[in-house]
């Protein structure tokens, strides 16, 4: 009786990594939040539960994903060799059933739910797994373009599925998630440059230079902040949250700025921290 | 000096504090009041942020001298601009003046004191105005006495204000590492007594 809770238990531990769990939750909470933004009259806790699952999985399927065809690159990359499939502790073609079985699960689950949530969803997932990773990230920098739209998806099809249809503060809401993106991934880009080095992975540091990098920053934080107040301020987010949501973005641009000036590391990895911040307290504010 | 769980929970109650304050504390008050108020606890909450993210190494900015002289300077515009309406326009030229001056002479290497007489001019002006102000109008009853907790802030400012000075300034009252024990229990207090003394001030 004990001994399949104990497989099952060591089964998770080193399934959980292979979902990147703060990476997968931020994403959820966009989503989350998107829905929440439509503002539904009645809360259908049925609803509710299903969104957590399907766009769980999806995220955490096309994940793993990824896991599974860059597995080569996070055993050149110190951050990342010790993960569990770059290290043996999973097989490669357990990770790819486990990815693909959440992804299918979670794309159907959506697509039960709503056409046109599941076909968002989808797009998501497509986006990420097929153009970003296998086409685009070995290829070119600019492959965060598409991995910024695909990290748009969950928060689109949550207020797709809220709204029933596709509307400006939707599409707001994605832009606002697709301009946070390189300010997440550029100060982790910088501050990681030799492991992507090493993995001859390009990136925005190696290809236009670091200060070219941080006036990229800056410029998609300020569209990232504008997008995400705008939407605010349409959906009829009360007045003090826009206060509280206008003191943050002052404070990312001003940290994105500090980093073009007095360029550290310590600002970098600030920066990198405080956007993810960011992000978790839009959404809160955005769902309140 | 490393940062300790303590340091942080405190930090983070203290960012809290401000974004209620921000949110819910000053909806009531007109148009200049709310946007004074608003970077005040803006930057505290900012402020309180970055601490927690990125240690107490952040204070040794040179950006901390403008950025704490925002927090006096938009507290006292606000309470000036509610409560003295006769000397609005006045204090609200003094507000920019004051900050433009510290943001030139912080910036512009000077050999003489102009810098030190500046930033202790400024600060003494809005730290006094922020202790007095509510106190004696809680003492002669134009307020509730619990608006005299915002002057207890006020005082509270003054004290952390002038710790950090002087320990820029190469002159510390006490230890660095003490400073930094102290700091983020006495940035709680005075965000705390702020909150309450316009909660139910």
């Amino acid at each position: 009786m004990l001994k399949p809770l104990l497989i099952l238990k060591t089964k998770f531990e080193l399934y959980w990594p292979l979902t990147k769990s703060l990476q997968t939750g931020l994403l959820l909470s966009t989503g989350l939040a998107g829905y929440m933004s439509a503002r539904c009259p009645v809360m259908h806790w049925f609803d509710f539960l299903g969104l957590v699952v399907s766009l769980f999985m999806a995220i955490a399927g096309s994940t793993i994903l990824n896991m599974w065809y860059d597995r080569d690159i996070d055993a050149v990359m110190n951050r990342t060799h010790h993960r569990p499939l770059a290290d043996g502790r999973v097989r490669p073609d357990e990770a790819l059933r486990l990815g693909l079985v959440l992804s299918v699960i979670g794309v159907g689950m959506a697509v039960v739910m709503s056409p046109l949530y599941g076909l968002i969803v989808f797009a998501g997932l497509f986006f990420d797994v097929v153009v970003y990773t296998l086409w685009l990230k070995r290829r070119t920098c600019w492959s965060i373009v598409w991995g910024g739209i695909s990290g748009g998806m969950p928060i689109l099809a949550g207020r797709a599925f809220g709204t029933g249809h596709i509307d400006d503060i939707g599409i707001l809401l994605a832009l606002a998630v697709l301009f946070w993106i390189p300010t997440h991934i550029l100060t982790f880009a910088m501050r990681y440059f030799d492991d992507y080095q090493d993995a001859r992975i390009p990136t925005f540091p190696s290809t236009y230079g670091f200060q070219f990098t941080r006036l990229t920053i800056v410029v998609s934080t300020v569209i990232a902040a504008l997008c995400i107040s705008a939407a605010g301020i349409l959906i009829g987010m009360q007045w003090g949250f826009v206060r509280l949501l206008a003191v943050l973005s002052a404070g990312l641009f001003l940290l994105a700025v500090a980093s073009v000036f007095r360029p550290t590391e310590r600002i970098n990895f600030g920066l990198f921290k405080y956007a993810s911040l960011y992000m978790l307290a839009a959404m809160i504010l955005l769902s309140v | 000096m490393k940062m300790t769980i303590l340091d942080r929970i405190l930090l983070l109650l203290t960012g809290l504090l401000a974004a209620y304050q921000i949110v819910i504390g000053i909806n009531k008050l007109s148009t200049l009041p709310i946007i004074a108020y608003t970077i005040a606890f803006g930057v505290l909450l900012v402020a309180g942020l970055l601490l927690i993210i990125l240690g107490f190494e952040v204070l040794d900015s040179p950006m901390v001298v403008i950025a704490s002289t925002v927090i006096p300077l938009s507290l006292s515009l606000g309470l000036v601009w509610e409560h003295l309406a006769a000397y609005r326009t006045l204090y609200l030229v003094f507000a920019i003046v004051g900050f433009l001056a510290i943001v030139i002479t912080r910036s512009v290497p000077m050999k003489n004191k102009l810098p030190v007489i500046v930033l202790a001019c400024v600060h003494g002006i809005a730290g006094m105005m922020i202790f007095l102000l509510p106190v004696i109008m809680a003492i002669s009853g134009t307020s509730h006495p619990a608006f005299s907790l915002v002057g207890v802030g006020g005082a509270l400012i003054g004290v952390g204000g002038l710790l950090l000075a002087l320990l820029k300034a190469g002159k510390p009252l006490l230890s660095r590492e003490t400073i930094f024990r102290v700091l983020p229990g006495l940035l709680l207090l005075m965000t705390a007594a702020f909150v309450a003394g316009f909660r139910f001030g």
